[in-house]
């Protein structure tokens, strides 16, 4: 531990403090425990109540160039046969714990599809589930997680932590909603939506980087202020103007030619509105600008140790300015979903909390761009299958679908789902001495 | 540079702050000594914290000023022709940053508009009423701060608190003498487990108390959406909208006042709560090894300090205190029943009661009586002069941010730096 130079992880940062409270260990076990109790869970969800009939998944979109043909299974045993198949895989995980070999990315994703496939079918017995549109709303509904999660990786990668996620979607989508209806190009609202995101991050920048100020603090605060603000500025402004100040044209769904006439793939990935196609761009950026460039290395090295990447020249303050203004900018744009893309128009407190599912997915994700964003799609995917179930009559109470990201980020720090460990100097002002 | 910060090696968590260093001065001639304390004094009143803290005041009013200038109508329409008449402009400007702090200072304090004394004073007993909660919240974050925890799940623990003392307070019926005070446990109980978990996860697994407790806002807040759509919950029977029966006579917390004025017993709940913490902390065994474990965890455990049971107590107190909070709202100030929106942003405001009081008891009693003044006269601002009441909040976190940051608003003010000590 190299605590003599900086100051120690209680003066801020997210990282646990391993010193005072050693983790218990609980390893290579964790995943055959997961598979047995997911599937134990969905063995006594059938065996309490089991449903007769046929479920019927839909593959194809109304408007696709090759039609799919419908999918339909008897849903009790189809959920049955998934059980085994979960079953078969706990059984390989335990024989790979045994055998003391690495888990391989192969198992728990056939494990996860066989799972979904035997709830679905049991949650939408004699009905009818869109797959199209179950994954496009989800894709869909992930577009500001994403954005803000990336914002939060980078702005933790360079070591500050930014709470604040949640003011900059906010602010964001309050500038892109009044931009976008003074100019009337979405575009222009996205840009101020960026510009939004970059200057909370910038009064974020003055408070923890120059002042040393707590960072979870400002952040919080951070987000108190921007409610506040944008409330004020609704209720003073926006709404007795709303012709003219706040009714957007909307970013509309703009299909790419022939990606988006793949079945399945195409109208999930490609017929999208031109936010989500800007989103592709920014995740492969970021991941490849993270890992792969000089800016890249240094904002990481100056993450993860201050000192040395000042030993070498590396100006550590300017380095995570320009990283959260950045990181900021890639926030803001999530927050155009909300007034440009969800809805046309700001409206109170919009973004709904989705800045901190957003946080939820950078510590899912081990802060690593490409991770948070798979983690930000199943958060999404989450949240749009609670909508779909809910619009079937599901047995299962949309709430305890909604608590599930936030639950499964607890369970991530706690360390029973993979072990988080955030950039080592995550949280803690630079001071040159 | 600075050292004052880092943990001292030593760990001497009830250091007497103020007499130590001045016995060790060398005896100086009386005259010296008298200037020279003088002059620190001086120096002391226009650098020190006490300073900054007014100036944040200031300088967050200032903003909030800026605001309402800036978007009210008669402001705006003198601004289109101040060459020609700036007079105009400047008495529009007057008119519309002292109607509101003048209507500020009638909701909150005293209305001088009315003339029967009782209804004069009124006003002031509505901001104890929103500072009852404060106090009770920002006691609840304050003493995690002292501990080094960050608790920020006060709305949480504020939920899950208020859905179990509104369940005692219609499903059950008792005299009152079991019942109000049954709910009130009930309430703390159940904080108290709601914020233990942020605790013992820490103590057990390293995890963050800042995430936990974000995340378990969250599923408190399912959790409550989900009980008030049952009925054997908290469910209104027959209702569709999320909300439960109003309370029970026998588990509303009395009014103090007479039944003209809004101030019921949760102030008072909040004044002894203050009393309670401020001994907790300095006189108590339990108060010594929050601070010790919060000045250097490090140090606390090896003097034999149990860190990780002091985080998981220090987490299940603060978790009362906020059960508190929420059981004021549910029993005292809305009782018509349990609602989603219970906390009345209470859990975010205590962070900044907690942060501008310093985490001290007697700093949160100050700190959780001006927001509720702020609170309070927020309101009539909006019914009388139709400025949002949102303002308050900005101001409220301009404060804290002003308040964070001594440097800057020295900076602001061209003040000289504190000294280094």
């Amino acid at each position: 531990m190299s605590t003599v130079t900086t100051p120690t992880p209680e003066s801020g940062g997210l990282a646990p403090d391993a010193a005072v409270t050693p983790a218990k260990g609980i390893g290579a076990k964790k995943l055959p425990i997961i598979f047995g109790v997911m599937t134990a869970l969905l063995a006594v969800v059938l065996l309490r109540s089991s449903h007769a009939g046929d479920t019927t998944f839909q593959l194809a979109a109304d408007t696709d160039f090759v039609t799919l043909p419908d999918i339909v299974v008897p849903s009790g045993p189809t959920a049955w046969v998934m059980v085994v198949l979960c079953l078969a895989l706990t059984a390989e995980a335990v024989r790979r714990m045994l055998a003391h070999t690495r888990q391989p990315v192969w198992v728990p994703i056939a494990f996860a599809v066989a799972w979904m496939t035997g709830f679905l079918s049991w949650a939408a017995a004699d009905e009818r589930i869109r797959l199209v549109s179950l994954f496009a709303g989800a894709v869909a509904l992930a577009i500001p997680l994403v954005f803000g999660a990336l914002g939060g990786v980078l702005g933790e990668r360079a070591g500050v932590v930014n709470i604040a996620i949640e003011g900059q979607l906010l602010f964001g989508a309050f500038a892109a909603a009044v931009t976008a209806s003074l100019t009337g190009s979405p575009w222009a609202g996205l840009v101020a939506a960026m510009v939004a995101g970059a200057l909370i991050a910038l009064i974020l920048g003055l408070f923890a980087i120059t002042y040393f100020v707590d960072q979870v603090i400002v952040g919080v605060v951070l987000n108190v202020l921007v409610v506040g603000l944008t409330n004020f500025m609704f209720r003073q402004v926006l709404a007795p103007n709303s012709d003219t100040l706040n009714s957007p044209d909307r970013f509309s769904a703009m299909p790419i030619p022939i990606l988006g006439d793949i079945p399945l793939i195409g109208p999930v990935l490609f017929r999208q509105t031109p936010l989500v196609y800007v989103l592709y761009v920014v995740v492969a950026l970021v991941a490849y600008a993270l890992y792969r460039t000089r800016w890249g290395l240094r904002v990481r090295a100056v993450g993860e140790h201050p000192k040395a990447a000042d030993t070498v020249g590396i100006k550590v303050n300017r380095t995570r300015y320009r990283t959260i203004l950045l990181a900021g900018a890639i926030a803001g744009m999530g927050g155009a979903y909300f007034s440009l893309v969800s809805v046309a128009g700001f409206n109170r407190e919009m973004t709904g909390g989705a800045g901190y599912i957003a946080l939820a997915a950078v510590i899912f994700g081990k802060w690593d761009p490409i991770r948070a964003t798979l983690a930000a799609l199943l958060f999404g995917f989450a949240s749009n299958l609670q909508g779909v179930l809910s619009a079937i009559g599901s047995p299962v109470p949309s709430q305890f679908m909604l608590m599930l990201p936030y639950l499964v980020t607890i369970f991530a720090v706690a360390g029973l789902v993979g072990r988080s460990r955030p950039p080592a100097a995550d949280g803690v002002p630079y001071r040159q001495q | 540079m600075n050292d004052t910060d880092k943990p001292q090696p030593d760990p001497q968590p009830d250091r007497p702050e103020d007499s130590a260093g001045q016995t060790l001065t060398e005896p100086a001639t009386e005259d010296r000594q008298q200037e020279e304390r003088s002059r620190s004094v001086l120096r002391e009143i226009v650098s020190g914290d006490a300073m900054a803290g007014v100036l944040a005041v200031f300088l967050a009013v200032f903003v909030g000023s800026v605001m309402i200038a800036a978007t009210d109508e008669g402001v705006r329409e003198t601004a289109s022709y101040i060459t020609a008449r700036p007079s105009d402009f400047f008495t529009a400007l007057w008119d519309a940053i002292s109607g509101a702090y003048s209507a500020m200072f009638r909701g909150s304090v005293f209305n001088y508009l009315l003339t029967e004394p009782a209804q004069q004073w009124r006003p002031l007993t509505e901001t104890l009423k929103f500072a009852g909660p404060l106090i009770l919240g920002g006691l609840g974050v304050g003493l995690a701060f002292r501990a080094s925890l960050f608790n920020i799940g006060g709305r949480g623990q504020m939920l899950v608190a208020g859905g179990a003392a509104g369940y005692v307070g219609f499903q059950f019926d008792l005299p009152t003498v079991v019942h109000l005070p049954l709910a009130l446990i009930v309430a703390m109980v159940a904080g108290a487990l709601w914020g233990g978990i942020a605790g013992l996860l820490k103590a057990r697994t390293g995890a963050h108390e800042v995430i936990v407790t974000i995340m378990l806002n969250y599923v408190a807040y399912y959790l409550l959406f989900y009980a008030l759509t049952k009925e054997w919950l908290l469910k209104t029977p027959g209702s569709v909208n999320p909300k439960s029966p109003p309370m029970k006579e026998t588990a509303i917390l009395p009014k103090v006042l007479g039944d003209q004025f809004n101030l019921h017993l949760g102030f008072i709940i909040a004044l002894v709560a203050v009393g309670v913490a401020w001994w907790l902390l300095n006189r108590s065994t339990l108060g010594y090894r929050i601070r010790a474990v919060g000045e250097n965890p490090h140090a606390a455990r090896a003097s034999g300090i149990n860190v990780g049971m002091t985080y998981t107590i220090v987490m299940m107190i603060a978790g009362s205190l906020l059960g508190l909070a929420g059981a004021n709202q549910v029993l005292g100030t809305v009782t018509s029943g349990v609602s989603l929106d219970l906390d009345a942003s209470i859990g975010f405001d205590a962070i900044t009661v907690a942060l501008l009081g310093r985490s001290k008891p007697l700093g949160i009693l100050a700190a959780g009586i001006l927001f509720g003044a702020l609170k309070a006269g927020g309101f009539t601002m909006q019914a009388s002069e139709n400025i949002s009441v949102d303002l308050v909040l900005v101001v409220q976190s301009l404060i804290v941010l002003f308040l964070a940051a001594p440097p800057l608003v020295r900076a602001i003010f061209r003040l000289p730096a504190q000294e280094a000590k």
